[in-house]
């Protein structure tokens, strides 16, 4: 397979600016480079490597190490190239004998202090200290027998003042004795599942502390002691990696020069030897990685530095947590069985592919056309969402079709269709750079989309202000170096009062940005909406007792965003996934049309997408009421462009969503789903109801990695691929089309999109319709192309080319589109829509009088599949549900207790923790975990526009509890029975 | 779906475009119902209404008139 030809990818050695070009003139070349660029960055681009160890371009230049120094003519003395800026004119040269020598000089100092075992190191080959050595010929280091922090006998021992407790607890958790050999030893931390820190090796360059508090914005690390004394330590005195405030997103472990920070999987499995850029399958954040390969084994993703949406970061998830793709419990063969009840059978993929053919046709003809469906996945890509909707539309003849989008971002889709014209963020996430003023509403980004967040808090210690709405002090109100200037803590489910509230706040103090109005906006709808705003019963006092949320604060959020400069809004799923999640989507389009912050960098909507693909499943119709791109399926221009494409006539009417494909199932008249890559047992609200709709269908088919939870309910088993194992595209939250590319073959023989292919052509066979032919993702990529107006640009050819490009990317915009609604909105005239607050009817009451919220946390993945499947367990072992010390007071529950909680929908148990980062009167869970089953609790409300689940208010009571409901015993004894798998016959 | 259920739905439905200007509310609320429900969601609608409609909505009843 052909690698993809990485552009430079040379470690400039210090960051790029921008700016007026300076010219200057290293060994003798000639470079202009922006002013304030360092010389060492301007010899790089001239070509010319200077030796350095403290710097990388990653971090702002230290100036610790000299290695760097260079002579400049007129100036005095060696300065360090790495924090020298260059001037116009200046004539500098990076070799001279005295250079040499001063270099030499550092290096003899490094290496004294450095275990001279290369030959053994996992690092061999790898490691910017040993290429140094040779870089400035060190031959003899004069100094062999000084103090060092390295035990040559091989025995642990213990060391001194802090670092003596923390190589004591090490120790002792290591279980090797020390003796009294070298004082200031340190033994190796391997706490972290990933990488390993061995205190011996480093030479405390800083580029991990550095790379922590400017890259990442965590401040975990610091170099504790003085002097020769000093080594890096994760948190306090006793703290290793895994108990210190890390977040393991390995930053500080690409930074690191030297072996002391260093991937397990490297000293596993070698370094690597070709790499291959591809996109992460977890989070909307869309982070471009290089796996890096040994033969077709993957021996490390590294984030990407020319990835346009990470920039050269990543999380856990992505850069670690990948195990799961060869993990044991993947199922590698096809497998079917005629009823639930019955261990699954595996069989050929012929066998399998006709069984499911011959069930879903045999469906359709008992009971209509309409009684089977498709969800597409938006973990998949693009090429095979559009696949699956088209078996839906093309092969099933219905519209039939839905995504996992339904409960997250459908709102969205609608929200923000109705007000600008399309259903998509307005920004790139490079757009944060130039915001002066950030809502954050209804998510988490530190856990939910952590790149994002480490972006944003690094713009906020430059000085930027934050607002955050939200029921619980998530890690954004407050952490190192951060700090909102409001938090308003609103009850759940008053997201469009408080959105009203602060609209009321920006058009009666005359905050609004007029002239933006009357030029972009409808001026009719303006004026009722200013008017109903403007009704006293919205003002922040008025709303106060409602929403929870103090006036004055509100009213300060209001003026700061209204007045504060460049402000964007960045949301998630706790705007979404409510009754009222379109009305709120609506709300905020309106304040960022009230105030002019739309169609230029630094303002904007954001919506955080949850899951890598969950736009681009979008974008490809996967919706029963769209085309791709968008477009009802009642249009007769839009079907007349596929009805050419595909050759067979397309329904008119809308089609089933998930939750009516359910009730339609309970009912008798939906009978069959193919269900690729999605949990919807687990992830989707009112768990019996899920479970009574698929155990009411005749033929549900899961294409999946796993036996999932919906997978208890299959009849037929399609084993999916992993993203490593195929070519496509995601499109994360800003609209960026990225390639994902194929590092290695399909453990189970297939891409997803050829699986797909394989299932629609034994059913066309058996219709007598004509098959399917794509040979290769490329192809149905063109087909999106020419028949999707906004991707009517993209092909692999630019992808290549450019990395990614931003839809819309057409004849008006051959390289995409970072900023939407420049000149205009989509739509013509931004529409001002009224957002009355109507309560949900989930409301607490006598026997329910707690609001339960949902949520996720950082090293976990949505339901779980992929991440509790990698070492990631280390963090998050378990669902718990915060309780505030009040009610758990009340209730009697100690921390770490079993209770018992409890809605009118089900009833599950999970261990408690007791925190003050919710209210009273609030608690809150994750739903990683498949054990827990906190979907058994939420309920069948949803979103009025477009029945996205209420995930986000549930009225519940918590009680003690001793134990497993027995809900949740039978349903685990249940889905044991339900994987019984019987070998194929040899 | 269950009757509830549907009831519950169509309110909602009806409950937004209420509060909207203008008064073709009934309109807005039968387009929204063709653009999004399915038809034999419309049909149980439908049949509901015929059957007396409890619980629903005035405007919502309007509208079903109209799909
Ligand atoms: S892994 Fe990330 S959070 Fe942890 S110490 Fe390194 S840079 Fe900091
Ligand atoms: S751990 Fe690595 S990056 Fe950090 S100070 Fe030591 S050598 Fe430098
Ligand atoms: S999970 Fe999201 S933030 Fe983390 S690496 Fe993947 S795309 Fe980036
Ligand atoms: S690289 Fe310049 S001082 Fe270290």
């Amino acid at each position: 397979m052909k690698d993809f030809i990485l552009p430079d990818d040379r470690d400039m050695g210090t960051p790029a600016r921008s700016g007026a070009l300076v010219t200057l003139t290293v060994d003798g070349i000639e470079v202009s480079v922006p002013e304030g660029t360092s010389i060492m960055r301007a010899a790089a681009e001239a070509g010319i490597k200077v030796p350095k160890l403290c710097a990388t371009d990653s971090i702002e230049a230290f100036g610790s190490c000299r290695l760097c120094v260079v002579q400049i003519e007129g100036r005095r003395g060696t300065p360090a190239s790495c924090t020298t800026p260059v001037a116009a004119g200046m004539v500098v040269h990076t070799q001279s004998d005295h250079v040499r020598k001063v270099r030499k000089g550092v290096m003899e100092l490094y290496i004294s202090d450095h275990p001279l075992d290369c030959l053994t190191c996992s690092a061999n080959g790898d490691c910017e200290l040993q290429d140094m050595a040779g870089a400035v010929g060190l031959r003899d280091v004069r100094y062999q027998s000084g103090r060092n922090h390295y035990d040559a006998s091989g025995h642990g021992v213990l060391a001194q003042g802090d670092a003596r407790a923390r190589a004591a607890s090490t120790t002792a958790r290591s279980g090797v004795a020390g003796d009294l050999g070298n004082p200031l030893f340190i033994p190796k931390d391997n706490s972290n599942p990933y990488f390993t820190y061995d205190p011996s090796k480093c030479i405390v360059c800083s580029r991990c502390v550095r790379a922590c508090e400017e890259v990442q914005g965590t401040f975990a690390l610091t170099i504790e002691g003085r002097g020769f004394d000093s080594r890096v330590s994760a948190g306090m005195a006793g703290d290793d990696f895994l108990t210190s405030d890390c977040v393991s997103c390995g930053a500080c472990v690409q930074a690191c020069p030297t072996a002391t920070l260093q991937e397990k999987s490297i000293a596993e499995l070698g370094t690597p030897t070709r790499s291959v850029i591809t996109t992460c399958a977890y989070c909307g954040v869309g982070c471009q990685f290089k796996a890096e390969m040994n033969g077709d084994r993957l021996v490390r993703m590294v984030p990407w530095k020319h990835g346009k949406a990470n920039r050269g970061h990543s999380c856990v998830k992505g850069r670690f947590a990948y195990g799961y793709a060869t993990h044991k419990d993947r199922i590698l063969n096809p497998m079917i069985r005629d009823s639930i009840d019955e261990p699954w059978r595996e069989v050929s993929w012929d066998q399998a592919l006709s069984f499911a053919a011959d069930k879903m046709l045999g469906l359709q003809q008992k009971y209509g056309q309409k009684s089977i469906g498709v969800i597409t996945s938006s973990r998949c890509t693009n090429e095979e969402t559009y696949l699956v909707q088209k078996l839906a539309r093309a092969v099933f003849m219905n519209n039939n079709t839905d995504t996992c989008a339904r409960v997250c971002h459908s709102p969205t889709g609608y929200g923000l269709g109705q007000a600008f014209g399309t259903s998509a963020g307005t920004q790139d996430f490079d757009s944060v750079e130039h915001t002066d003023v950030a809502i954050i509403i209804g998510a988490n980004p530190t856990d939910g989309h952590p790149v994002f967040a480490s972006r944003l808090k690094k713009r906020l210690r430059q000085g930027a202000k934050l607002i955050v709405i939200d029921p619980r002090r998530i890690d954004m109100v407050k952490s190192a170096h951060i700090e909102a200037a409001h938090h308003l803590p609103l009850k759940p489910g008053t997201n469009v009062a408080v959105v009203t509230s602060l609209a009321h706040v920006i058009v009666t103090e005359g905050l609004m940005d007029e002239a933006f109005i009357r030029e972009r906006c409808d001026w009719d709808e303006f004026q009722h909406y200013a008017e109903f705003v403007s009704d006293p019963r919205h003002s922040p006092e008025a709303t106060e007792l409602m929403t929870g949320v103090p006036a004055a604060e509100l009213r300060a959020a209001a003026r700061l965003y209204a007045t504060g400069g460049n402000a964007a809004i960045y949301y998630g799923l706790g705007v979404t996934e409510h009754s009222q999640g379109s009305t709120t989507v609506m709300g905020i389009a309106n304040l960022s049309m009230l105030t002019g912050n739309i169609g230029r960098p630094g303002v904007g909507v954001n919506p955080l997408r949850g899951q890598n693909n969950v736009q681009g499943s979008c974008d490809m119709g996967s919706f029963p009421h769209e085309l791709p791109g968008y477009r009802h399926v009642k249009l007769p221009e839009v079907r007349a462009v596929f009805e050419a494409a595909w050759g067979v006539p397309i329904d008119p009417e809308p089609g089933l969503r998930i939750p009516n494909m359910l009730d339609a199932a309970v009912d008798g008249t939906f009978k069959g789903l193919y269900c690729q890559g999605e949990d919807i047992l687990q992830s989707d609200p009112d768990t019996h109801h899920v479970a009574a709709g698929l155990a009411a269908m005749e033929c549900v088919i899961v294409h999946d990695l796993f036996l999932n939870e919906t997978a208890n309910y299959a009849h037929v088993f399609l084993p999916g691929s992993s993203f490593l194992e195929k070519d496509g595209t995601f499109t994360n939250a800003e609209r960026r089309i990225n390639r994902v590319r194929k590092v290695m073959a399909p453990l189970n023989g297939y891409g997803d999109w050829e699986i797909t292919q394989l299932l629609a052509n034994a059913m066309l066979k058996e219709m007598g319709g004509a098959t399917w032919t794509y040979t290769h993702p490329s192809q149905i990529m063109d087909e999106i192309a020419a028949t999707t107006p906004s991707f009517a640009g993209v092909d692999y050819a630019l992808l290549e080319e450019k990395g990614s490009v931003q839809w819309p990317c057409n004849e008006d915009h051959p390289e995409g589109t970072p900023l939407m609604h420049v000149d205009g909105f989509v739509r013509g005239k931004g529409r001002f829509i009224v957002t009355e607050y109507v309560a949900t009817d989930e409301r607490s009451g006598p026997r329910f009088p707690l609001l339960l919220t949902t949520g996720r946390i950082l090293s976990q993945y949505n339901v779980g599949a992929q991440t509790r499947r990698t070492e990631n367990t280390a963090w998050h072992a378990e669902d718990l549900l915060e309780i505030h010390p009040h009610d758990a007071e009340n209730r009697g529950v100690n921390e770490g207790d079993w209770v018992k909680l409890a809605s009118r929908a089900g009833e599950t148990t999970l261990r408690a923790t007791i925190t003050d980062r919710v209210s009273p009167g609030v608690v809150y869970t994750t739903f990683h975990h498949p054990d827990t089953q906190a979907n058994v609790i939420t309920t069948d409300f949803s979103d009025w526009a477009t029945n996205c689940p209420e995930y986000k208010v549930t009225a519940v009571q918590v009680s003690p509890s001793n134990g497993p409901t027995d809900w949740q015993e039978s349903y685990a004894a249940q889905a044991e029975q339900s994987r019984r798998i019987l070998p194929a016959a040899e | 779906m269950s009757p509830e259920k549907m009831v519950h739905m169509a309110n909602q439905i009806a409950t937004f475009f209420k509060t909207q200007p203008g008064d073709n509310a009934p309109e807005r609320v039968a387009g929204h119902l063709r653009d999004f429900w399915e038809p034999r969601m419309r049909d149980q609608l439908r049949r509901y209404v015929d059957e007396g409609g409890t619980g629903l909505d005035q405007i919502a009843i309007e509208a079903v008139k109209r799909i």
